[in-house]
């Protein structure tokens, strides 16, 4: 520890031996970005192949191949990524630690995703193509009737869970054990402490993923029967395992961005946030909650009347402290000096759009009614509202707000709310008619459709086609930012921020909190 | 708390680390039985008893008359011809049932198949007792031969009042290439 103020190392090992929990967040956040952009171009074949009813640009085998990779890279490629990569960046500088608490492990759960998803991809180019039997790979389709690339997914999934787990493990070590003096468990940022939460889901789910795919390798190569009938297994339990993981993942996904939400929309509405504890307590639940509703993904299956009963309640029940959420950041904005800068209209248009698409999941979790909506459009319009403009938009909105103190120059505020107003409407173009063709009785994974839903579906490709090219804007703007920003060194970018990462100087140095703070 | 080491990054580095290896091993030794235990208890999905039933001498309910319908279905790729020799029954409770499936082999070579049954309602599975079933066992059958298949039922007494049809439905599968494996019927 002698050389304690040397800065980044030069060239490409920078990069590929880094510990520092900066150059790491930075790596997860462009990795994430590219997988965007690939599952964003995944999407778009899906969008240009609906554009028309028929069949005019792909194969319906390639049309399944494309819903399965962009669900697959969207979840884990890009969704995930991007809130690890907000986590290494900023809970160190939150909580006033110099760093993650295991940087080595850090580096290896950054270094393994490259190569597990370039073996996804790489399925498209193998004999048979890629998967096509969905994101959520239900057996049989994924074991019995699967293409032989499914030992690469099933390598890939592995490898991509095993560096979720490496750092949510990192995660949870840092938040517990380097914390600043003073900085108690109830004084942490809301994003350090949903994060903190979602890790423990992740430890706890994760290995639940991994022993999904470890039977169906079992069924497809060494000769066991988990899910299949004729040895006596059932593919009913696939499902039952697959969502005891699925549901706290979507939670995964959407907890953070609950605490970056809860971080910005104070800042902007220069008050702080409406009830700390309540978001604290309401986090919990909402984790907790999680692991008992899995089976209202599949209500269709030929459950008991009381087990249907059982998972449409406690399913209900978590819009009780998701509403707490919702009110606490309505009532922060109530008589707040507010301004709308980039990242507070990307909050508020979390917030709109977040409660929307939880709406419409209250209407899903009605058992009876599921089975009409159940596999249509209606799905589809449900969890873009939430992934997209619940995760996509807080990120966005965190990469506008922090962008200033990670690099020092100010981004474009015109382009900034121009990718906003595109992001918003053609992301509402694209999703909103979905639910209407859903509900008429379009299914979801069919490249072709009746000409009924034609309009709908024209609409819905145009507006996917304005949001696609409004995150090339993003990018643009992100990239002339970093290049030729406006220089800032303002050490509090926006007047009305809290918190310990804006004490630091803009740009953050290369080590900071080398010395703990010490907190009131 | 349990202390595993007196580096505080350590020791939560290694409870986590195990409650993720806990959490896999929690897929495949308590998941896995507990689903097919429920499923036995409370006839999820319709699946009967894999065992032969030893019956209880209770009398005949000749008050009530139950519709057994017997439906069979070939596993996709299944070659065979397999089908129930009668398509329906009425039966009464508590009495004694015979019936045969017939199965032929058309192929040259040797096949082994095994049926899984599924009874619908499924809340009716855990009132439909087999006291001799095709479906306990594994059927070879040599190429180019047929068989008849027994199977011997017994329909609870205590079945709800409500229930007045039940459907049988047998899917076979050819499980050649899974013999030697350990598979039970279900």
């Amino acid at each position: 520890m002698g050389d304690h103020h040397h800065g980044p190392a030069k060239g490409l090992s920078r990069w590929l031996f880094t510990t520092n929990h900066k150059d790491i967040g930075t790596m997860y956040l462009w990795f994430s970005f590219s997988m965007f952009i690939l599952g964003g171009a995944f999407a778009m074949i899906i969008r240009a192949e609906l554009f028309q009813p028929g069949m005019q640009l792909v194969e319906p085998a390639f049309f399944n191949q494309m819903t399965t990779l962009h669900g697959l890279v969207m979840v884990f490629g890009a969704i995930m990524p991007s809130f690890v990569g907000l986590a290494n960046w900023m809970i160190p500088m939150m909580i006033g630690a110099p760093d993650m608490a295991l940087p080595r492990m850090n580096n290896w759960s950054f270094w393994i995703l490259p190569p597990a998803f370039l073996i996804l991809a790489g399925t498209l180019f193998m004999e048979g193509g890629a998967p096509n039997f969905g994101w959520t790979f239900y057996a049989p389709l994924s074991t019995t009737y699967a293409p032989p690339s499914v030992t690469y997914f099933i390598f890939s999934i592995h490898v991509l869970g095993l560096s979720s787990i490496m750092g949510s493990i990192n995660i949870i070590a840092t938040v517990m054990n380097m914390r600043a003096p003073g900085m108690t468990y109830m004084k942490m940022p809301l994003f350090v402490w949903t994060w903190l939460i979602t890790a423990f889901l992740l430890v706890a789910v994760m290995p639940v993923l991994a022993g999904a795919v470890t039977m169906m390798l079992m069924d497809i190569h060494f000769g066991t029967s988990f899910f299949s009938a004729a040895g006596g297994g059932d593919p009913v339990l696939f499902q039952h395992i697959f969502w005891f993981f699925g549901h706290p993942e979507v939670y995964i996904i959407i907890l953070p961005a609950f605490g970056v939400v809860s971080q910005i929309i104070p800042t902007f509405a220069r008050k702080p946030l409406f009830g700390y504890d309540s978001m604290v307590y309401a986090t919990a639940a909402i984790a907790f909650l999680s692991f008992i509703v899995w089976a209202h993904h599949m209500y269709t299956v030929g459950m008991p009347v009381a087990g249907e009963l059982f998972f449409m309640y406690a399913t209900m029940l978590i819009a009780v402290p998701t509403g707490v959420k919702v009110f606490n950041w309505v009532t922060t904005m109530w008589r707040g000096a507010m301004t709308f800068e980039t990242p507070m209209l990307f909050c508020m248009g979390f917030l709109v759009l977040f409660t929307i698409g939880g709406f419409t999941g209250l209407m899903l979790s009605i058992a009876p009614a599921d089975f009409q909506y159940h596999d249509s459009y209606f799905v589809v319009a449900h969890f873009h509202y939430v992934m997209v403009a619940g995760a996509v938009f807080s990120m966005s909105a965190a990469v506008y707000y922090w962008l200033p103190k990670w690099c020092g120059r100010m981004y474009n505020e015109t382009m900034g709310k121009t990718h906003f107003w595109i992001s918003f409407i053609g992301f509402n173009i694209t999703f909103f008619p979905q639910h209407f063709v859903g509900l008429a009785g379009m299914p979801r994974r069919i490249p072709d459709y009746a000409l009924q839903f034609a309009d709908f579906n024209m609409m819905s490709s145009i507006g996917a086609f304005i949001y696609g090219a409004s995150q090339i804007l993003f990018l643009y703007n992100v990239i002339a930012t970093i290049v030729a920003g406006k220089p800032t060194s303002e050490a509090k970018t926006w007047e009305g921020a809290e918190g310990l990462e804006w004490t630091v100087a803009t740009p953050a140095p290369y080590h900071t909190f080398e010395t703990p703070p010490q907190v009131r | 708390m349990l202390r595993v080491s007196s580096n505080p990054v350590v020791d939560t580095v290694v409870k986590l680390a195990s409650t993720a290896v806990i959490m896999f091993a929690f897929v495949f030794v308590v998941m896995v039985p507990l689903y097919n235990v429920l499923c036995d208890a409370l006839g999820i999905n319709g699946k009967t008893n894999g065992e032969a039933y030893t019956s209880v001498q209770a009398g005949v309910d000749e008050s009530r008359t139950v519709t057994i319908q017997f439906v069979a279905t070939n596993n996709e790729g299944m070659p065979w011809d397999f089908g129930p020799s009668v398509t329906m029954m009425k039966v009464h409770p508590g009495a004694s049932n015979d019936t045969v499936f017939h199965a032929r082999n058309p192929l040259p070579q040797a096949m082994v198949a095994q049926a899984i049954p599924s009874v619908s309602p499924s809340r009716a599975a855990a009132y439909f007792h087999k006291t001799e079933c095709f479906c306990f066992n594994q059927q070879p059958l040599d190429g180019d031969s047929s068989a008849e298949m027994p199977l011997q039922f017994i329909i609870d007494r205590d079945l709800p009042s409500d229930i007045h049809t039940i459907t049988l439905s047998y899917t076979i599968f050819d499980v050649t290439d899974m013999v030697g494996g350990s598979i039970a019927a279900r």
